[in-house]
């Protein structure tokens, strides 16, 4: 669809289900060049209010560069993805959802059965918007 | 304890960091005040951009959040009848700014509204570290302007006696200073909460199961809520409650 405008329905309809080869090719495409990162795991901040009164555990970091030789995503769903470093690892479990947005960044997260964020996992040619 | 009396205001800010904290805070406070003619804003320090509720079936990403919270933001104002302002932080990360600097911008805030009230987190009972770190700025905010122009502080305690800092030695704050009758606009809260529907479909989804949120009415068979569901129900439906804060007194941040 073109010129569409970016109402809330063009985000629900963007936000998917994780298509494994889709999300293989898009890690394909974005291979052995500096790309800025986007890695966070979070349970919310509030957890010392819930039944169970643990502390939070959140962790992220944002418009890190690194550089893939090769990325890759495994396992049958929710989804392992790996981002081979010339030094080290890139490393995210628990992936459900993917998103290509209109600023051609790839946008992989996981969410909890009430549509809460767990884990994301987001890689761009140009930095991610900051406040 | 007073009540808050919107007749006794000239004009009310909200100084809090995240798009709804200003709802389930102090919604029923600022549409009193708006009723009355009294001018609120609220001054939100983030734009949410990094909540974990993304509506359910989630409909945003970590990317697209913050236009949809902005958006929600500007609904739920338009319910309550307030203006907003943002500081554009960036949201989780308040309490690693410099407190000082923080709080020159809330001052400029204050000098150009001229509020009788100003309402923050309680530094210390806010649960959440940007709650914490925002009210303390505030108070050092307030506290840096000469007395005679200096508004009534006020902070809230997130969760009350569910607060964990409550149990604590020393921890309790006893009865609040301030609370305000919100039965009568107790709809345009829920209303409001609801333009926050990232935010808040999960809590919506909860209480349905035990009363219909329009009518107050609990549903047929429906279980009896927990002290902490009461406890919320109370907060979204009949009074807001909070504790006057000197701002020359130490804060549990200092």
């Amino acid at each position: 669809m073109l010129d569409r405008p970016p109402t809330r329905r063009a985000v629900e309809d963007d936000v998917r289900v994780i298509d494994r080869q889709a999300v293989q090719d898009e890690l394909d495409r974005r291979a052995q060049a500096d790309v800025y990162l986007h890695l966070e795991t979070t349970t919310g901040s509030y957890t010392l209010m819930g039944p169970e009164k643990r502390p939070p555990v959140i962790a992220f970091v944002r418009n890190a560069i690194v550089n893939y030789s090769r990325g890759a995503i495994r396992g049958e769903g929710p989804y392992r993805v790996g981002l081979k470093l010339e030094n080290g690892w890139v490393y995210a479990d628990g992936l459900t959802h993917y998103e290509v947005n209109e600023r051609d960044e790839l946008l992989m997260a996981g969410y909890d059965a009430e549509g809460q964020l767990t884990v994301a996992l987001q890689v761009s040619r140009t930095p991610f918007r900051e406040a | 304890m007073q009540p808050f009396d919107p007749a006794a205001e000239t004009g009310l800010l909200v100084v809090l960091p995240h798009p709804d904290d200003e709802t389930f805070s102090t919604g029923g406070t600022l549409a009193l005040c708006a009723d009355a003619g009294v001018p609120a804003t609220y001054l939100c320090g983030t734009y949410g951009d990094m909540g974990r509720r993304m509506g359910n079936p989630p409909i945003a990403s970590r990317e697209s959040l913050r236009d949809i919270r902005t958006a929600e933001m500007a609904a739920a104002a338009e319910v309550l009848g307030i203006e907003v302002e943002f500081l554009g932080l960036r949201d989780k990360c308040i309490e690693f700014e410099d407190p000082d600097e923080l709080a020159g911008r809330i001052r400029d805030v204050i000098r150009r509204l001229r509020p009788s009230t100003v309402v923050t987190f309680y530094p210390g009972y806010g649960v959440h570290p940007d709650h914490d770190a925002l009210g303390h700025a505030t108070v050092l905010a307030v506290r840096g302007l000469p007395r005679e122009e200096r508004p009534r502080l006020l902070g809230v305690a997130v969760g009350g006696e569910n607060n964990p800092r409550w149990g604590q030695e020393g921890g309790a704050l006893g009865a609040p200073h301030v609370v305000s009758d919100i039965r009568g606009v107790y709809r345009r809260k829920v209303a409001a909460l609801a333009a926050h529907r990232s935010q808040t479909a999960v809590l919506f989804a909860q209480w349905e199961k035990l009363w219909d949120v329009e009518t107050l009415e609990p549903k047929p068979g429906a279980p009896e809520p927990d002290e902490q569901t009461r406890a919320w129900r109370k907060r979204l439906t009949e009074a807001e409650s909070f504790y006057v804060i000197d701002p020359d007194a130490r804060t549990l941040l200092e």
